[in-house]
């Protein structure tokens, strides 16, 4: 693997918590991948028990599933002390457990909260973005177990350009009116059925909540 | 080591109860979980839960809609998201009606033993109720003895659980109203057999069956249709025949009414045969001789939910919380004894208790919580069982932890115990003179409240805070279940609390003497309210849907409650949920529920978690059928 050149070719994950809906299907994936037998039905039975590196955090009424975000000039990668988190060739923050000695300096450093000890393994554990998945040409667990696409992954250049285009959409929307911007009538309408996303859920108790 | 209690709860925020707060700061300094601790763990809950887009029913499964689009919009087999959200409120409605209607097999089942003289600890008590209903049911009763009478009844009612003709239920001909009784026919959802529609729920949701949203949501209708009217209502008629029916009887209610000095029991559950003799029995000579033995000055009953409910109606035993409250009991420290039977049982109660001296005792062969002693309930053996819990509660008082008791003081009066006869007592025997109220526009209408406790939303102010707003435009509340033990906390059901209600309904319970809402019983007890409904629209020549009422679960958490809350809506009641359900993962069924179905059978669904607002849409849609049988507004 040659060493990538500009960083917008630096493959990437993309959260929109407004289609998270809270079924936390990324943790489990997340545990089972960093598992032994990377089965979900074996990871259930193992010791020490495999755990999720990322974690659903609810904020008002989205859920914003947090990971590593793989910063480029990374903190923790200043703090440690024994070396132990380098930066890959595409650009992923990794730690190596075996030099991990659970200081924890790097949990303190991190602006997101990520990195996360664990006592059961005696060291800090952290998001690798699923490296050897991706060396492999396949997406990170946590993305392919999202339902509903709220983790997308790819390049900086694609995930911008896919970004720009629902927002071009978004944009002009309005003016989807047959016969006045579209050369050609359109000549079907577009149904559009009206969404119910668990923000809308949630937001009914807006007045009634206590948590 | 990871802190055992992950997240604070705001404890002032979580209830409208007093006592509440203190008791939930007091499990949090003793290290004790509650509720409302599991809840915020529980945080983010999964979307597709919450929408109802998830199916489990086969192992091609689980399968899962992307309400967003991008994924996948059908299931393995082809399901999409209408017929998976239809399916598993089908579901729930199953579930609900066989909780209610099991419970009335077991009150059959003591009924009968009754009427035989098999079980010698209980007899009939409500002669004339049991002719009543012996005659509704075409038995012919002259010249019979009662036992006579009884056995013929529980005959028709036993088998009103596994007829396999295709006869509609007696129970449900014999007290519905004939013009309800033509709409179902009509539309093809009379029940035929109570197990039998709950058994075809299921087989109907089965991989591959009932695909098509309306026609699962049809026999949905029908499901409950065999709970409201004939399981819940069976339950209903034979507990009275059993105990007696209730009469108001005034009692206290709140944390507040157990006692320090004393031996304290809490009977929790929804079946009120053991618990009424556990009553009994504590209140004994020898029971209360026992206790002072042990250093106590006596022993003291207390109950919780819908089995406190029971006791509270007919023996006055005062309840000393709702739902949401079951583990704060055990938090005062001062609870010796626990005693449950089934249904709204928290299995965390082990978990409290172990933290605590209190004895968690199931009774029933099919609810067992690991962790609990467990004595059987034979109603043959009822007094002698009862005496052995008694005693065990007893003996348990020295192992009261005494420095870490504490009772909150609150606590409110109540009179409770609104039975169909006890109303039609308070109003001279007749319904004329509310009837009259109505016409006039002083009562401008009556709704009932049911329903549980939901830590989704704030504890006990969505109950009265609704029902505040309602009675302060002149509507009567009636209500069951953890509402009628909420409103009693709140000082709603005393005759003072006609002052915060409006001028016409005011005058009225001064008149009378009576709170301006109306504990009708237990959640089971719904079907008081039904025969309120049918009683009102043929004495006025109406249906139910003409009436000028609405009905209401503002904190619903249960199966149970969707089982009510349809045969609510069957019965063509508006009906106001205050916890959205999970049927908004598709537009189809949420537009039959909540628009279409009122066009068929009279009543439909309307959510809104505010109370305020909640109560303005009720007042509003009252008002609109005030306008149809032009009664002045």
């Amino acid at each position: 693997m040659s060493l990538l050149e500009t960083s917008l070719e630096r493959p990437t994950i993309y959260i929109d918590p407004k289609k998270c809906m809270g079924c936390r299907s990324c943790e489990i994936a997340c545990a089972v991948e960093h598992s032994m037998s990377k089965t979900l039905f074996g990871a259930i039975f193992e010791k020490p028990t495999p755990k999720p590196r990322l974690k659903v955090v609810v904020a008002d009424f989205f859920n914003v599933p947090l990971r590593c975000q793989h910063c480029e000039d990374a903190p923790c990668i200043k703090v440690c002390p024994t070396g132990a988190i380098k930066k890959s060739e595409e650009g992923f923050v990794i730690l190596n457990a075996n030099k991990c000695i659970g200081c924890l300096m790097c949990v303190m450093a991190c602006p997101f909260g990520h990195p996360k000890y664990e006592p059961e393994y005696k060291v800090v554990l952290k998001c690798d973005s699923c490296i050897e998945r991706v060396r492999e040409g396949r997406e990170p667990a946590c993305v392919e177990a999202c339902p509903t696409k709220a983790l997308k992954f790819g390049t900086l250049e694609e995930i911008l350009d896919e970004i720009r285009k629902e927002r071009a959409e978004e944009l002009i929307s309005s003016l989807k009116v047959p016969g006045i911007v579209y050369m050609e009538p359109v000549i079907e309408e577009k149904k559009k059925e009206e969404k119910v996303s668990p923000v809308d859920v949630y937001t009914a108790y807006l007045e009634v909540k206590w948590y | 080591m990871a802190e055992y209690i992950k997240f604070k709860v705001p404890a002032k925020q979580v209830s409208e109860t007093k006592g509440v707060a203190d008791l939930i700061e007091k499990a949090e300094e003793e290290g004790v979980k509650t509720a409302w601790h599991r809840f915020l763990e529980q945080q983010p809950q999964c979307g597709f839960g919450l929408l109802g887009i998830c199916c489990r029913n086969c192992n091609m499964g689980p399968c899962r809609i992307d309400p967003f689009g991008a994924g996948p919009t059908k299931g393995v087999c082809g399901a999409d998201a209408d017929t998976i959200v239809a399916r598993n409120i089908l579901r729930m409605i199953a579930a609900g009606a066989a909780a209610h209607s099991d419970h009335a097999r077991d009150i059959v089942h003591v009924f009968k033993g009754a009427a035989t003289g098999e079980f010698k600890g209980y007899k009939l008590t409500d002669i004339e109720k049991l002719k009543g209903l012996a005659q509704a049911l075409g038995i012919y009763v002259e010249g019979k003895t009662e036992s006579e009478i009884a056995l013929e009844v529980a005959h028709i009612l036993e088998w009103e659980f596994g007829k396999p003709d295709d006869e509609p239920l007696k129970l449900l001909m014999a007290t519905a109203p004939k013009k309800r009784i033509k709409v179902w026919e009509r539309l093809g959802v009379m029940p035929r057999a109570i197990d039998r529609e709950i058994c075809e729920c299921m087989h109907r949701t089965h991989m591959g069956v009932d695909a098509d949203p309306a026609s699962l949501l049809l026999h949905g209708v029908r499901t409950s249709l065999a709970d409201g009217w004939s399981g819940s209502m069976m339950a209903t008629y034979l507990s009275d025949i059993l105990f007696g029916t209730p009469k108001p009887i005034k009692t206290i209610a709140n944390l507040g009414v157990l006692k320090e000095d004393y031996v304290n029991i809490i009977v929790h559950g929804h079946n009120p045969i053991l618990s009424m003799k556990i009553a009994e029995v504590a209140q004994s000579e020898e029971m209360q001789k026992l206790a002072k033995k042990y250093g106590a000055k006596g022993v003291n009953v207390a109950g919780m939910c819908c089995t406190g409910n029971e006791v509270l109606m007919r023996l006055g035993i005062p309840p000393a919380g709702n739902f949401l409250m079951q583990e704060l009991a055990i938090i005062t420290g001062a609870v010796e004894a626990m005693v449950v039977d089934y249904q709204c049982l928290m299995p965390s109660l082990i978990d409290v208790a172990g933290c605590y001296h209190t004895k968690i005792i199931t009774t029933e062969p099919k609810a067992h919580i690991p962790g609990a002693v467990h004595i059987e309930f034979k109603p043959e053996r009822a007094d002698e069982i009862a005496k052995e819990i008694v005693k065990i509660a007893i003996e348990n008082f020295q192992n009261r932890p005494k420095d870490r008791v504490y009772i909150p003081k609150h606590k409110s009066e109540v009179v409770a115990g609104f039975s169909v006869e006890a109303i039609l007592g308070a109003l001279g025997g007749t319904l004329e003179p509310l009837i009259n109220a109505l016409k006039e526009g002083t009562i401008k209408g009556i709704v009932g409240v049911v329903g549980c406790n939901n830590p989704k939303v704030k504890h006990n102010h969505s109950h009265v805070t609704l029902t505040k707003e309602l009675i302060k435009r002149d509507i009567l509340v009636v209500g069951t279940g953890c509402w009628g033990i909420a409103a009693a906390m709140d000082g709603l059901l005393t005759p003072e609390a006609a002052k915060m209600a409006g001028d016409g309904l005011r005058a009225v319970c001064e008149t009378l003497g009576i709170p301006p809402c109306l504990h009708m019983g237990s959640c089971v007890d719904c079907s008081r309210i039904l025969i309120v409904l049918g009683a009102l629209a043929e004495a006025l020549g109406v249906d139910i849907p003409d009436l000028p009422v609405a009905g209401s679960a503002p904190e619903w958490m249960s199966e149970k409650a969707v089982s009510i809350g349809t045969y609510f809506v069957a019965s063509g009641v508006f009906t106001h949920l205050g916890v959205v359900p999970p049927v908004l993962g598709s537009q189809k069924v949420t537009k039959l529920l909540t628009d279409d179905i009122e066009d068929l059978i009279g009543g439909k669904f309307y959510v809104e978690p505010d109370p305020v607002k909640a109560a303005e849409t009720i007042y509003n849609a009252i008002i609109e059928k005030r306008k149809k049988l032009k009664w002045p507004v």
